[in-house]
Formats: structure tokens, C-alpha cells, sequence
């Protein structure tokens, strides 16, 4: 079908985008990359929306290393991301990422601010960043604020921006020198929505274990993490599919969902040379 | 409602070398503006919401889903489309190859598959077979079954390279 828009109109900086947003009345839709938001528009899930492009802003692009953090700009394509010797060397976990998701023409467009503010559960990004103990960064009419991964996805499609407020920034630890970052996912055919999906990250710190595709938000896995601090494979695959909640659809039931996370954990814990129980 | 907002955009954008300006409806995407405003009808609008690939063309140097983006995004753009992209040449050895080894039957998804193609061609020389199929995972094509549009994919990247 064909998008309804309600008006469009291109932020020429950020304070004039959030001026933009706060003049909308309630009907402000940021735009970024748009293959989410255009898609839904075309399907008139979305309608009547009072566009604020955000696009053209520069400074809310590129990727840097500030002090012991990397700091990405909210419209950093994933393209771009996937090219990166930043990403790659700090935070390849992104990178790992970008090749699981839809395919090259999207990711040529979409930006990782786009994605993590869409907070589909499906998507990749929301539970890298999840994973990664990152913190968002936003800006409103108030000024700006920082948000957790573990506060920031509120429900399907919500997260914890307010009205009025732009994503401008992810900021993330510096991966350590023996850090490691892996994602897994099982999809039914490449650049498909995966079925579930892992993002395991282990630093000095402990493990942390993010999953995908399998409830109404990225999932931080504790009970696994847990059991994995221990070295506890088994356990931690009991774990994982206890404190899952993943949909049963077309593509695959909660059980074969809760199935394929365990699966994936186990390769995940073999690749990187654990015991096997 | 603030007047900031536009109903209708003002946009001027390369078209195949060519400067177009125009006044386009905010919601109106890529695709519809380059086929119903500048008979522009070889990439076509199928799906409508990014799985197809059937609307792909290039902006500013990266193949895109045409029904992914605004036509008022792309104020200031470069964009080229099949028929551009055959006018110069550009990529004439891989339509060629097209023919020679039956890559479509219809023709629905070739002005989308042949940006693709292009597209991963200039990424990478020489792609594995099996990395010219993922690339091409976000292109659908119902008549052939890909094989022959990876053979052709695969004589291409070995001709540029000198290799046949």
C-alpha cells in the first residue's frame, strides 16, 4: 500500500528537530533511516504522522572512542557499522550483528538509533546493546539524559524515550583485551527475523547473556549468567529456557523457540572452549 | 498545527545525470516518484514494505529499497536507476551475462537484481557462491531458482578479474 503521512518537515540540527517534535502536537514520528518506520507506513500501521527527518544531522552520526567508552551516533548505518575498525576492534559483537540483519539494500539505510528506538524484540541491536551494558543517550525539551539497555526496553515497540526526546547516542565499556562476543541466531532463511537468537558477551566482570526473538522484549538472561559465572553449561541451558517467555507463530512454538536458545548456548560455550556437561 | 510542517516537498535530485526538480506529495515514496512521476518504470513497486527487492535502485552510491524511502529524503541525491545504469554501460557485461545464461525469465526482479549484483560486485571481486547467494537473499526472483543468476554473478566477477 501507499504511506499517509500528516506532513514532513527536515531538522536542520538537534535543537531545531526537537522544536520540530515538541511543534507536532503529539504526532511527531522521528525519521532516521526509515526501514522500519516507512515500511509501517506503508502498511498504514502508522498514519498521519508529522515526519521529523532527522537524517540530514551530521554530528548524530560516526563512531568514536571517548576515554574508556565507545560512543556511536544514533544514525550510524548498519552498513557502516559493519565496516567500522572501531566496532570491529571494541565492540564486535555490533559487527557480528549487522550481517544478521535483513539484507545489504536495509542495511545500507537503516541506523542503529532507528533500530534500538523501534525496539522490535526480533531485532539484533536491541539485544546487543543489552549485552553490552550499554547506556542511550537522549536529548529532550528538558536537556539530555542516559539511560540503561536494562531500563530502556519498556514492551514491544516501547522503550523508555519520552515524549518530545531523540535517541542521539549509545555509549558502551571499551571491550577488554580478552573480552569475547558472540551472536548466534537461527533463522529459517538469511536476513529473516531470526527464531531466537543469543548475544553472549564475557568480560572480567562475568557473563552477560542477551536473547532475542523470545518474548515482549530483549532479554537479559540472569538465571543463565549466573550459572555460567559458575562454569555451569547444563545448568545454564535449564536456566536460559526457564526464564523464557518466546511466542509460539507460523514460524516456530515457544517450546522449539526455548529449544534453539539452549542449542545455541551450548555451541556458543564449545566455540569458545568450555566444558561441556 | 505548525505550518513547519509540508504536505508537499520541494525537492531537486540527479536523476541518470540528469537534475530534476520537483513537488512531491510528504508521504510519496522513492519508488512512486521515480515511476508514476518520471515514467521512470524500470524498477518496479511490489511488496511495498522492503522484502522483495523488486524496487531496488541506487542513491548517493548504495542500493536501496525505493519503497524504504521518501522521495522528499532524497533532496540532493544522486540516484540512478535501470535505465541509467544501461544508458552508460555501466553495466552492460553483467546484463550480457544475464542472457547468456538465462538469469530471468519474466524480467520482474531484474532491474532490482542487477543493482544488487552490481552492488556486491563492487564490494567484493570475487564472491563464493555461497556469499553471492546471501547477498541476493533480500532479492526475490520466482522464475529461475537463482542458480542461474549466481552463474551469472559468478562468469561476471571472473571476467572483470581476467580470470576466464
Amino acid at each position: 500500500m501507499k504511506a499517509s503521512a500528516g506532513g514532513y518537515a527536515r531538522a536542520r540540527d538537534l535543537s531545531h528537530a526537537l522544536d520540530l517534535l515538541a511543534d507536532a502536537d503529539g504526532m511527531g514520528r522521528v525519521l532516521a533511516g526509515g526501514q522500519s518506520l516507512i515500511a509501517a507506513m506503508n502498511m498504514r500501521l502508522s498514519t498521519g504522522d508529522m515526519l521529523v527527518d532527522i537524517s540530514r544531522i551530521s554530528d548524530l552520526s560516526g563512531v568514536s572512542v571517548q576515554g574508556r567508552r565507545l560512543r556511536i551516533g544514533a544514525l550510524t548505518r548498519h552498513a557502516e557499522l559493519g565496516r567500522d575498525a572501531l566496532i570491529a576492534r571494541h565492540a564486535p559483537l555490533l559487527a557480528q550483528a549487522v550481517n544478521h540483519i535483513a539484507h545489504a539494500a536495509i542495511r545500507n539505510r537503516g541506523t542503529i538509533g532507528g533500530a534500538l528506538a523501534h525496539a522490535d524484540p526480533a531485532a539484533e541491536f536491541p539485544a546487543c546493546v543489552l549485552a553490552l551494558d550499554a547506556v542511550l543517550h537522549l536529548e529532550g525539551p528538558e536537556g539530555s539524559r542516559e539511560v540503561r539497555a536494562e531500563d530502556f526496553f519498556v514492551d514491544v515497540f516501547e522503550t523508555a524515550i519520552a515524549e518530545g526526546e531523540i535517541l542521539t547516542a549509545i555509549s558502551m565499556p571499551l571491550a577488554e583485551p580478552d573480552e569475547v562476543q558472540m551472536l548466534k541466531e537461527v533463522a529459517r532463511r538469511s536476513g529473516d527475523y531470526a527464531l531466537a537468537g543469543l548475544c553472549f558477551v564475557r568480560r572480567a566482570g562475568g557473563v552477560r547473556l542477551s536473547v532475542l526473538g523470545a518474548g515482549s522484549t530483549p532479554l537479559l538472561a540472569r538465571a543463565a549468567m549466573a550459572r555460567l559465572d559458575m562454569e555451569d553449561i547444563g545448568g545454564a541451558v535449564a536456566a536460559l529456557r526457564g526464564e523464557l517467555n518466546p511466542p509460539s507463530d507460523t514460524q516456530a512454538t515457544a517450546a522449539y523457540r526455548r529449544h534453539i536458545a539452549g542449542v545455541l548456548l551450548r555451541r556458543i560455550w564449545e566455540e569458545i572452549g568450555g566444558e561441556s556437561a | 498545527m505548525s505550518d513547519v510542517f509540508r504536505n508537499k516537498v520541494d525537492i531537486t535530485l540527479t536523476v541518470n545525470g540528469e537534475e530534476v526538480e520537483a513537488r512531491v506529495p510528504a508521504g510519496r515514496h522513492l519508488i512512486d516518484f521515480l515511476r508514476l512521476d518520471l515514467g521512470l518504470t524500470g524498477a518496479h513497486a511490489s511488496c511495498e514494505h522492503g522484502v522483495c527487492g523488486a524496487c531496488t535502485v541506487k542513491v548517493d552510491g548504495d542500493a536501496v529499497r525505493g519503497c524504504l524511502m521518501l522521495a522528499a529524503q532524497a533532496d540532493g541525491a544522486e540516484v540512478w536507476t535501470i535505465e541509467g545504469m544501461s544508458d552508460t554501460g555501466a553495466i552492460r557485461d553483467l546484463q550480457d551475462a544475464f542472457v547468456t545464461r538465462n538469469a530471468l525469465q519474466c524480467g520482474f526482479c531484474t532491474p532490482g537484481m542487477l543493482v544488487a549484483c552490481e552492488e556486491l560486485l563492487t564490494r567484493d571481486a570475487l564472491p563464493e557462491r555461497d556469499e553471492i547467494r546471501d547477498y541476493l537473499s533480500g532479492n526475490y526472483c520466482r522464475c529461475t531458482g537463482y542458480e542461474a543468476i549466481v552463474d551469472a554473478v559468478e562468469d561476471v566477477a571472473k571476467a572483470r578479474r581476467g580470470l576466464t
